[in-house]
């Protein structure tokens, strides 16, 4: 799994922290997303596809390995 | 085996698609949407868009692999028309007639309009990409712009037309811009920096009719004689439930879809987003929200119970608003009796998180300019499981 997150249609909810906070992060000055892990291993992948969903911004993108 | 069918191409209609491909569902799902657009976000058209930052397909969704990777059959520019609870049906007004083994209504607000509004041009409202396109259209010329409505959008298309450098008259007949979503403290607050961005405010005021010339508006007339030249009007007074086409289905209708707790309609009938009123389990109020967190939210939930999860859906609500260069955010809900309390940054320098209050009970985190504060405030709301 890569994870791609588009800082500028970012809207600082921290909805993708509380999904996997292991995978994001937040700026401290206005909140925009920070990625942590790009790759997460696959016991995080279920929170990140949660993260996606709830973005409510449409901001992180998955490419999947099928 | 005819699947599932969900009416209503948008934020909540598309998240039920994607929850249920996530969770496995591999039968047949068809998405229906009245709007001739691949499926976008609403939230940026009173911003980026109307301010021409953004291109439109910026808005977008999901792009069209995305969309193909879901398996999903998308039928765009088509309206649904009626609903038979008996036969399991849905009629489009292409003469179609769908079966359903599980049917999701997620068909949004429609703005509400005002009684005594001309069809005159230089009059809008803004729900959908084409209004906001129609109004980035005449903004750039239009020298003077009447907001009608202080609401979170009114503000918000305040907000866009003063920063284009238009002359803006906001009105609203409540004392405070805002003070349903926030309050009347905050709400103040709202209103002094919008009067220091050079927004005239005009409080406590109805509009009470229209005046044009040459079939285009020329002036607002408020109920206490005054009126307001203006070149353009754009009318944000609230939306009202896209439930037009239910009215013979025999779902209760009382504004919004009435559900159960599980977000259940009817038998394998379920409603989501801004369209949906449910009994909300915890707090046993009938609600209805309007937000984009709530639909996708509530997308996830009704996917699940769809797939027979049987979870009742209980949020803590979370909106946000961009005005300017300051964001607001709130977890929870803030009650018109709220005492504020700041718990973090600094008021005055417009950055900080509070709480809301109601006797000894939070009932909201509030975020300004604080997006990691509030975050973490939200911890403290006694809704949040
Ligand atoms: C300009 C604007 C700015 C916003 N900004 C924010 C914000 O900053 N923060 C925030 O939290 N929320 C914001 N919101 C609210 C958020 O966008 C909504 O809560 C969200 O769009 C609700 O999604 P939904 O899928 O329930 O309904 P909608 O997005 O309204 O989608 C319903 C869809 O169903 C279609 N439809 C209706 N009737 C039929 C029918 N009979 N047949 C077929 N299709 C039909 C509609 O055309 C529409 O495409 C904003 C809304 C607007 C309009």
């Amino acid at each position: 799994m890569e994870i791609i997150v588009d800082q500028d249609k970012c809207t600082a909810g921290g909805l993708c922290v509380m999904a996997a906070p292991e995978v994001f992060d937040q700026r401290d000055e206005d909140g925009i997303v920070v990625l942590l892990d790009a790759n997460p291993p696959a016991g995080h992948h279920e929170a990140v596809r949660e993260a996606v969903m709830i973005c409510p911004a449409a901001a992180i993108r998955l490419k999947e390995d099928r | 085996m005819n699947g599932v069918l969900v009416i209503g191409a948008s934020v909540g209609g598309l998240t039920v698609v994607e929850a249920l491909r996530r969770k496995g569902y591999g039968g047949h799902i068809r998405l229906v949407g009245d709007e001739p657009h691949l499926p976008y976000d609403r939230p940026p058209l009173s911003k980026e868009i109307l301010t021409g930052r953004w291109p439109i397909e910026r808005a977008l969704l999901r792009d069209r692999e995305q969309l193909d990777d879901l398996d999903v059959e998308l039928d765009l520019g088509r309206r649904a028309e009626q609903l038979d609870l008996e036969a399991r049906t849905v009629c489009l007004d292409d003469g179609r007639h769908l079966r359903y083994d599980s049917l999701v209504i997620a068909t949004g607000l429609a703005p509400r309009p005002l009684p005594f509004q001309p069809a005159v041009a230089g009059i809008h409202t803004l729900r959908t990409v084409d209004d906001a396109l129609a109004l980035r259209r005449e903004l750039p010329t239009a020298r003077r712009v009447v907001g009608i409505g202080a609401g979170v959008l009114g503000c918000e298309i305040a907000a866009a037309a003063r920063s284009l450098g238009r002359q803006v008259t906001l009105i609203d007949p409540l004392s405070v811009p805002m003070a349903r979503q926030i309050g009347g403290e905050l709400g103040a607050r709202i209103a002094a920096m919008h009067q220091r961005r050079g927004v005239h405010l005009r409080m406590g005021a109805g509009v009470c009719g229209f005046n044009s010339v040459n079939g285009r508006i020329g002036a607002v007339e408020l109920a206490d004689g005054e009126v307001v030249p203006t070149d353009l009007a754009v009318i944000a007074v609230g939306s009202v439930p896209a439930t037009d086409w239910l009215t013979s289905s025999g779902l209760t209708l009382s504004d919004g879809i009435a559900c159960d707790a599980y977000c259940r309609a009817a038998p394998d009938v379920y409603a989501v987003g801004d369209v949906a009123r449910w009994r909300h389990p915890v707090t046993g109020v009938s609600t209805r929200l309007e937000n984009r967190t709530n639909a996708t939210e509530q997308a996830i939930t009704v996917a699940a119970n769809i797939l027979r999860a049987d979870r009742p859906y209980t949020p803590t609500p979370y909106f946000w608003t961009d005005q300017y260069d300051t964001k607001i955010q709130v977890h929870g809900v803030i009650a018109p009796d709220s005492r504020i309390r700041l718990i973090e940054g600094d008021a005055a320098a417009g950055r900080f998180v509070a709480l809301a209050e109601s006797g000894d009970t939070v009932t909201a985190a509030i975020g300004w300019n604080h997006p990691r504060g509030v975050r973490t405030a939200r911890r403290r709301l006694v809704m949040d499981p």
